[in-house]
């Protein structure tokens, strides 16, 4: 364990009406076993003290499966390590005398609600449209009824893996929510369970995806090196031919 | 107080079959007119506010986070358990009961658990009809282990994410009926009342954690499903939301709190490393399986530990347990590393820890082995704490995990105030005095997909509802008190920070407190002086507490001031409540109450009832009201695991 001194350059903005810039804080004494959010916890606690507005930041779990936490970090969302949350990365991973922007996700589907917290709402809706499979509580037939392979199922954990953080829109040059939609379109394609609705989800999903403002892939593969749970772009792959499969079948 | 727990008359296997008929119901044409409110949308809130859309009620559903994705549930790790013997090893519906019933060391209702044994089978056939990826044997049949100790495998898991598949599967759910219409989701809301007019639970007050506004909302009956309060002790394995405010807010309008003092302390934990940590990560119980725990022999010994040879280390547990070693349970291996810290034997910067050691297994079984076994838990690990388990022992350290008391049920998980329900880990109802491991997940679905319609049906069969609004008095008194409050909290914060404290400091005051006097093993000495003790950092906290910022925006010091508020009040009637349990049970070791080998002595001439609080008044003493229990089907027997 040691201790660094930060420099940090934080946006902050009041509201989404406001204007919002980046302001500039010293930290000194970081100790480096924290978490990102521990730091951020220490300044708060300072600026508290000074008589100053602490930031205002997502987080719930900090154990990097809620998908609350997100900023982006020089640039990077999530920060400079691969497949890690924010809340899961740890001070060790800068130097002392280090000056580190930090931001909130950024997206014209996320509005600012004030500093680094943001509105990911349009996340839920694309869900809303299809993201599920139709079945009401009960009546439901015997759990080993339809044998599944262990590959397959691995294949569907291995896309419901995410955790809805929308680092993936954040860092897509185009804003599209592409990595995450096909995450769960994936998931229910490769799971016999979600034959039955197969095309009429793809198409939903990505309607409102569309509808919510998220743009197009252009394979700039910027979600994928981004994604703290390491979702395949081969998802989008997927979704890609079972949105045609099924707007040459169905429209 | 009454508390009629209106359990069903019958054989215990008949129960639940006697009590859906003779139940009432709703004609599935009046249902929309009738309107529930959820309060949390995790597994038990999730799966209750779908199904009973999928029913026909109109549902408002209520969370704190942005999303009711992201609900604590989602962080469950090990399993689900189910009495399907899938694995033909002697598992079923009696087993499952009866290991609930013993593990929680005979303190919880027989018919309840029973029934949750029962309808634990179709919970996993709903969510594998869900898209639920659990993991599956290479046939394509569902995989099973063994989890916490028992001796059938009945555990269903998907990786270590067992509790985000589940949720995902429940928010899947709730998503269609949001996109249908039927429920209407209201995200950042923070529950801060329940409104109670004529007698009976009739709405909600809640903030907008964005705007800041109050805002009242109406219905006919309304469910709580907002987890548990480990928080209290400040650090837990909970997500920094989870809180005791809804369940006390409920309390204080007349709500008995059962067996508050029952909490649950894991012992696999990642050690606090310095004091501006927030919250501790909990590791999986199952390296418990391979790993051994020691400290060494010498006290204030600060050699590496490769530097200790083998015969200057005490394997306490191996030694102290011959027969159940490293494998004694949660409450046993707790308590044990605690005392060997106390001995000045602790290890790490803190000296709060003890060696976890996978050196012999992989002597053993191989590196290979070993890591495909752990490699998942060992790199998190290393994340958080930069070490190597594979290069060098683990340092773990007990740390608070769930709450087994929370808010009085009946059978039909209503609360002692008509048309208030409670489910998931926000009642007392299942566990006892302790939880066996994947039992959490278990209840909260059960509660919320296969109990409650049933409940609110007949509740609303049976009882005329005079029509209600937002702007009868009850509504406006509550969001009253509620404003009122809120600007009590802001008092102070006019003449600046200078000579008060933050938020953090006065609840890391409060979790210290909790923690050495009211945690894994208890006196009668130091729970008087915890009650003694707590009344002055209460005023020190409405006296001294400083909060930057306004109301009517987004102001999250504000936010956990308010809990703090809460769990403050709440934390009395904990610490009465272990007081005026004079025996040691479950997770808690009392520690007048031994045995001569110093195990747990439970006392069931004295002891075998749930502890009901009632609210008396600010400055009042809470009553105590106790439900008798009482053992029909099984024999309550002492554990031993020497
Ligand atoms: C790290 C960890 C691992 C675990 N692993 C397992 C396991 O393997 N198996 C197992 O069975 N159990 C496990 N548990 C326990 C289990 O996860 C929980 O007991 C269970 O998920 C609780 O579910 P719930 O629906 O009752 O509440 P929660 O999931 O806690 O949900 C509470 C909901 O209420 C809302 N809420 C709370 N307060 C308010 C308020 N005032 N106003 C509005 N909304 C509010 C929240 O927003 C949230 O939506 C684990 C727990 C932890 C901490
Ligand atoms: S706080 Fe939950 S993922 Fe970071």
């Amino acid at each position: 364990m040691s201790s660094i001194n930060l420099t940090l350059k934080i946006w902050r903005q009041q509201n989404s009406d406001a204007l919002g810039r980046l302001e500039t804080y010293t930290l000194d004494n970081v100790n480096t076993d924290m978490s990102f959010l521990e730091m951020l916890d220490v300044l708060n606690e300072k600026l508290t003290k000074e008589s100053k507005d602490p930031v205002a930041f997502d987080h719930d779990c900090r154990e990097g499966i809620c998908g609350m936490c997100g900023a982006i970090v020089d640039g990077v969302a999530h920060g400079p390590e691969k497949e890690v949350t924010l809340c899961q990365l740890h001070m060790r991973h800068f130097k002392d005398g280090d000056s580190i922007v930090i931001e909130p996700f950024r997206s014209r589907a996320y509005p600012i609600k004030k500093d680094l917290l943001i509105d990911r709402s349009a996340l839920d809706r694309i869900i809303q449209a299809g993201g599920y499979v139709s079945v009401n509580t009960g009546g439901t037939i015997d759990g080993n009824a339809i044998p599944i392979s262990s590959q397959k199922a691995e294949l569907a954990m291995d896309a419901a893996a995410c955790i809805g953080c929308g680092a993936c829109v954040a860092s897509c040059p185009n804003g599209a929510a592409m990595l995450f939609t096909s995450a769960k379109i994936s998931q229910l394609a490769l799971l016999p369970q979600g034959q039955v609705e197969r095309k009429q989800r793809a198409l939903a999903m990505v309607e409102q995806m569309d509808k919510e403002g998220f743009g197009n892939c252009t394979n700039a593969k910027e979600c994928e090196a981004v994604c703290p749970k390491g979702i395949s772009i081969r998802n989008i792959a997927r979704l890609n031919r079972e949105y045609l499969l099924a707007a040459l079948t169905e429209g | 107080m009454e508390l009629n727990a209106r359990v069903p008359a019958g054989p215990l296997e008949k129960k639940w079959d006697t009590h859906r008929f003779s139940n009432k119901l709703v004609n599935p044409a009046n249902r929309r007119k009738y309107t529930a409110i959820v309060v949390g949308t995790g597994l038990a809130g999730g799966s209750a506010a779908a199904t009973l859309a999928e029913q026909g009620y109109t549902v408002k559903a209520f969370c704190i986070q942005d999303s009711p994705r992201r609900a604590h549930s989602i962080a469950a790790q090990g399993g689900i358990n189910a009495a399907k013997n899938y694995q033909n090893d002697g598992d079923s519906v009696f087993r499952l009961f009866y290991d609930t019933i013993k593990g929680g060391d005979f303190r919880a209702r027989e018919a309840n658990v029973y029934r949750l044994a029962q309808v634990s089978t179709e919970i996993i056939d709903q969510c594998v009809a869900q898209g639920v990826p659990f993991a599956r044997e290479y046939g394509g049949t569902l995989a099973n282990r063994s989890f916490g100790g028992a001796q059938v495998s009945r555990t269903f898991y998907a990786r270590g994410q067992t509790g985000q598949q589940l949720l995902l599967g429940a928010y899947g759910a709730l998503s269609r009926q949001i996109h249908a219409g039927r429920v209407k989701m209201f995200n950042r809301r923070e529950m801060m009342d329940v409104v109670v007019a004529d007698g009976r639970a009739r709405g909600i007050t809640v903030r907008n954690i964005i705007t800041g506004e109050i805002e009242s909302h109406e219905a006919d009956v309304v469910i709580l499903a907002t987890g548990g309060y480990g928080n209290v002790y400040f650090l837990s394995t909970n997500a920094m939301a989870s809180n005791v405010t809804a369940a006390w807010r409920a309390h204080k309008k007349g709500a008995g709190f059962a067996n508050p003092s029952f909490v649950q302390i894991h012992p696999t934990c990642i050690p606090v490393h310095g004091d501006y940590q927030s919250k501790l990560t909990l590791m999986s119980e199952s390296l418990r399986n391979d790993g051994r725990v020691w400290v060494p022999k010498k006290q204030g010994d600060t050699r590496l530990p490769a530097d200790i040879p083998e015969e200057e280390r005490d394997y306490y547990l191996e030694n102290k347990y011959p027969s159940f070693g490293n494998l004694v349970p949660r409450d046993v291996a707790s308590r044990n590393a605690k005392e060997q810290c106390d001995l000045g034997k602790g290890v790490g910067s803190t000296r709060l820890a003890v060696y976890l050691d996978f050196a012999d297994a992989i002597k053993r079984d191989g590196e290979a082995t070993i890591f495909k076994k752990y490699g998942n838990l060992f790199q998190m690990y290393q994340k958080i704490t930069d070490s190597d388990p594979m290069k060098e022992p683990m340092m773990i350290y007990p740390a608070v995990h769930y709450t087994m008391g929370g808010l009085w049920v009946d059978y039909d998980l209503m609360t002692n105030i008509p048309g208030l329900f409670a489910i998931g880990e926000c009642n007392f109802s299942d566990h006892g005095a302790n939880r066996l491991g994947a039992s959490a997940l278990m209840q909260g679905l059960a509660d919320g997909y296969f109990i409650i319609a049933t409940s609110v049906a007949h509740y609303l069969g049976t009882n005329k509802l005079d029509n209600i609004s937002v702007h009868d008095q009850a509504f406006i008194d509550s969001k009253r008190s509620v404003e009122d409050r809120i600007a009590k909290l802001l008092k102070n914060s006019s003449g600046g920070p200078a000579g008060k404290f933050t938020v953090d400091e006065i609840h890391k005051e409060l979790g210290k407190l909790m923690w050495d006097n009211c945690g894994m093993a208890r006196n009668k000495e130091d729970l008087e002086k915890a009650l003694k003790e707590l009344p002055a950092i209460k005023q020190k906290f409405w006296d001294y507490v400083y909060i930057p910022g306004d109301t009517k925006e987004i102001n999250q010091s504000l936010e956990r001031a308010g809990r703090v508020a809460d769990f403050l009040e709440f934390a009395e009637i904990m610490i009465r409540d272990a007081l005026t349990r004079e025996e040691s049970c479950g997770c808690h070791l009392r520690e007048e109450s031994q045995t001569e080998e110093n195990e747990a002595k439970r006392d069931d001439k004295k002891y075998s009832h749930v502890s009901v609080w009632e609210y008396s008044g600010e400055d009042a003493e809470p009553k105590l009201h106790i439900e008798p229990l009482s053992f029909e089907n099984v024999t309550p027997s002492q554990r031993s695991y020497k």
